[in-house]
């Protein structure tokens, strides 16, 4: 018995050793869990799945996030990321006032077409005035018009094996790591009513810093789900091919995919 | 012969009391689960904070007006740069720990100092893989102790206050004051009080305030933004039930070690627990 007590006391002063030296030791030793393409690393990422799943679950496809009323618009809308695309083909367009720009609709659509801004403009319009989350953490109440998503893929068609909606941009974020923004949903966060391409905020133009001419409003998700600047939307089955294949630009760089939590 | 044993035993009473079997196995595991869980929680938390280290009442964060109640940064001075931290309007100098901290040579703008962040460098999208999987992993636990502690009985017997428990509050207060501990078959009412706090108004509390900051939840919940005030709101209560669970470890860790540490960790690795002495015998107690 005193044999067994003894072993137990050398257990119990060897596992609070064990514990406390987790905690002095500081966090570097657990750098490790953030390694891409670590082991760790991959098992902690199924938990997104999960999130993923479980809303799509707990959340109607077509319930509305929260809109707010004209008074909640305190402050113009926070610019972030990119806000000044430098590429020749963005400046031209900007030079003209996007009068020669032209939204591409491609790949697995029944008829592939493009928009001008001012047939974007002319078709119905929606106004949302919504909450931007960013990732980092703060909001930003602002009154975004466009039009709906869903419509321009009734208008193109959808073929039965489209799975997600990739969006193409003029913007590179970071001119050391030249690659080009892009984004990526699935096909019930693109139909959703509140998924407009906007070209409208608070009332006036989109400015260049919040996306000009076009940005999408992806209004269950974060803000970088929420691309500026776009030039193209793809139908795709599969999201590998793009980039480093993880659906976005920042989804490649360790973000999450789903990005509506 | 029997006479000896008797009287050895009669001596031994007044100095030992029961061996008992306090902790269910249930009980013990959730238990470390969670230890593990509220650390990278805590940690990979306070990495997300750093990503924008401002907290603000209301829906939204005031770029073109104020609504900060707390923010952490740093700014230049005749001196060189500080960290400061302003909390409700009154602004502290926190150089080294909040705001700016790292070694002499290497300062580093961040809110919490590397030392407590998961990953130490900045990594906001590495901090949100690791607090998601370890959220999911707490309330996956706390569902399992809760359906376990209704049907092995742990809540109704063991965490539920009675009414001599709340007499007897007043002498539970002054005994803990002076360090000395009765241990009983069960908890005293102050550990009642305080688990009960913790799983019934903190864990619910952190965990519903942070659903209420994933835009996904508020679309289908949307009462989630009502109760809390707003998404910032719900951002701040998030980071106060998170300090105020951090309190409550720092004291549940100072008891044990106060209250005896091997007994204590004893009774939550193996479930067995030294009674004070005096303590009725029951069926199924060891020596």
């Amino acid at each position: 018995m005193s044999k067994l007590i003894l072993s137990r006391r050398r257990f119990l002063s060897a596992g609070a050793a064990g514990a406390s030296s987790l905690v002095l030791a500081g966090c570097d030793n657990l750098d490790f869990l953030g390694a891409d393409g670590g082991k760790a690393r991959a098992i902690l990422e199924k938990a997104n799945d999960l999130t993923y799943h479980a809303q799509r679950l707990l959340v109607r496809d077509g319930a509305l996030a929260p809109e707010y009323s004209e008074t909640e618009i305190r402050q113009g809308q926070r610019p972030n990321g990119s806000t000044d695309p430098q590429s020749a083909e963005y400046l031209a367009l900007k030079e003209k006032g996007f009068a020669d720009y032209r939204l591409a609709i491609t790949g697995l659509v029944e008829r592939p077409k493009s928009y001008s801004l001012d047939e974007l403009r002319n078709m119905p319009a929606r106004t949302q005035i919504t909450r931007h989350d960013c990732v980092e953490g703060w909001s930003c109440i602002a009154k975004w018009t466009g039009s709906q998503l869903s419509r321009i893929l009734d208008e193109t068609g959808v073929k039965p094996n489209a799975r997600y909606v990739v969006f193409h941009c003029y913007d590179v974020y970071d001119e050391s790591d030249p690659a080009a923004y892009y984004e990526s949903c699935d096909l019930v966060d693109a139909r959703h009513p509140q998924t407009i391409l906007a070209y409208g905020l608070n009332g006036q133009s989109l400015p260049v810093a919040n996306g000009a001419p076009i940005r999408v409003r992806l209004e269950r998700a974060l803000g970088y789900k929420q691309p500026k600047y776009v030039h193209t939307i793809e139908l795709a089955d599969s999201f590998s091919r793009f980039g480093l294949g993880k659906g976005g630009y920042w989804e490649d760089r360790g973000y999450d995919w789903y990005g509506g939590i | 012969m029997s006479l000896s044993r008797e009287n050895a035993q009669s001596i031994d009473a007044p100095v030992r009391g029961p061996l008992i079997y306090r902790q269910s196995l249930a009980t013990r595991l959730t238990h470390w689960t969670w230890a593990v869980c509220l650390f990278f929680l805590l940690l990979s938390g306070l990495q997300i904070f750093n990503a924008h280290p401002t907290l603000y009442i209301g829906n939204e964060s005031g770029f073109g007006y104020d609504n900060a109640v707390l923010s952490m940064r740093a700014v230049d001075t005749e001196n060189g740069p500080q960290g400061r931290t302003n909390i409700l309007g009154h602004e502290f100098n926190t150089t080294g720990v909040f705001g700016l901290s790292g070694t002499a040579g290497d300062l580093d703008v961040r809110g919490f100092p590397a030392a407590l962040t998961i990953p130490s460098y900045r990594d906001l999208g590495t901090g949100r893989v690791i607090h998601f999987f370890f959220a999911w992993l707490l309330v996956a636990t706390l569902l399992i102790w809760l359906i376990a502690s209704v049907f092995n009985g742990h809540l109704r017997r063991d965490l539920a206050p009675t009414r001599t428990d709340l007499k007897n509050l007043p002498r539970d207060v002054s005994e803990h004051v002076r360090f000395q501990f009765h241990h009983g078959r069960s908890y005293n009412v102050l550990q009642k009080l305080s688990y009960c706090a913790v799983f019934f108004i903190l864990f619910p509390l952190i965990i519903a305030t942070g659903l209420a900051m994933s835009p996904g939840m508020d679309a289908g919940f949307p009462w989630l933004l009502e109760i809390f005030g707003g998404r910032q709101t719900a951002r701040t209560i998030h980071f106060v039930a998170m300090f105020l669970l951090v309190s409550f470890v720092a004291v549940h860790v100072l008891m044990v070690l106060a209250a005896g540490p091997f007994n204590e960790l004893r009774s939550m690795i193996t479930g067995w627990y030294r009674a004070s002495p005096g303590t009725p015998e029951s069926e199924g107690d060891k020596r």
